[in-house]
């Protein structure tokens, strides 16, 4: 796939984002209620990107032991939680998924 | 900063490549992108067929957060010539704002921000640059039997995770997830906005109860 639309549009937006204050005159503040809600974007944005790889299997949600990469999720969740670590996370649960794909 | 930046960039490399990007768009994307869990998000996207204009509306909510960093580190940059100010823009990525913010912080009046602002962004600029390509490149020769896609999932769970910080943060996230997986019948993978809304809603209305 080579989505060249979609690069460009995106490379457009990030960029308008990052230049947004650094280019405006002095004194525009943001609103304090848009402060606040910008504060909760990135765990309710991430999240819901992740949450249906683990949980949606065909269409539909499997929340049953029979779904490996639940099973992995769960346990690289765990490792984020307590290690913090990108890397970590990445190798712990990929060893995870191999495991318990073999387990069912 | 840059053992927090490589694996993140091998990682995105491997995983786009694995979800079916072409390694030449891949690497394309990350230079004029340059935004790692948006890049995730629109593989994923991309990948399930969701329309270009779902994926700008995506990367548009990831990448609100540059807003703010932009808003936070404008006093410090004040009074340059445009030019450079378009610069420290386009180099903007998170680890390099984090430390450049902590360090102007600590010593509001320092001379030379902008020098040590760009010797901070410039090498994590390149070092990502490289890690995507060499994530890309190895990305394309290795077998599928890997199960290489899962990193996707696993990068946005090594980002996310860590910042459910306080009763707002695990509200949003909590209340994101189950909205995700409740409204996926929606179409044109719409669930994500409004997982995105409620777990915006719920973390407002978890700080405003302890308040």
């Amino acid at each position: 796939v080579t989505p060249w639309l979609a690069i460009l549009g995106m490379a457009l937006v990030t960029m308008a984002l990052r230049a947004s204050f650094l280019l405006l005159p002095e004194g525009v503040p943001l609103p304090p209620l848009v402060r606040r809600a910008l504060r909760y974007v990135p765990a309710a944005v991430l999240t819901a990107i992740w949450t249906p790889e683990l949980v949606m299997h065909g269409g539909t949600p499997d929340l049953s032991l029979a779904n490996a990469r639940l099973l992995a999720g769960i346990v690289a969740i765990a490792v984020a939680w307590r290690f913090r670590l990108t890397y970590v996370t990445l190798g712990i649960g990929m060893l995870a998924l191999h495991l318990f794909s073999h387990l069912s | 900063v840059l053992f927090g930046v490589v694996p993140f960039g091998l990682t995105t490399g491997v995983a786009m490549v694995a979800s079916g990007i072409a390694p030449h768009a891949t690497v394309a994307m990350s230079l004029l992108v340059f935004a790692g869990a948006s890049m995730l998000a629109a593989t994923q996207l991309l990948a399930g067929g969701a329309p270009v204009l779902l994926v700008l509306l995506t990367t548009l909510f990831i990448n609100l957060r540059f807003m703010m960093n932009s808003a936070s580190i404008r006093p410090h940059l004040a009074g340059l010539p445009r030019r450079w100010r378009l610069l420290a823009a386009a180099l903007l990525a998170d680890n390099s704002y984090a430390l450049c913010i902590a360090r102007f912080t600590e010593y509001p009046r320092m001379s030379g921000k902008l020098w040590y602002y760009l010797g901070a962004a410039a090498p994590v600029w390149l070092a990502w640059q490289l890690a995507v390509l060499a994530g890309a490149l190895a990305g394309s020769g290795l077998p599928a039997s890997w199960k290489l896609e899962f990193a996707a999932p696993l990068a946005f769970i090594a980002i996310s995770v860590p910042l459910l910080r306080d009763r707002g943060t695990v509200a949003a996230a909590l209340a994101a997830g189950v909205t995700v997986v409740l409204a996926s019948a929606l179409p044109l993978r719409l669930n994500l906005l409004l997982a995105a809304l409620v777990g915006i809603v719920a973390g407002l209305a978890a700080e405003r109860r302890r308040a």
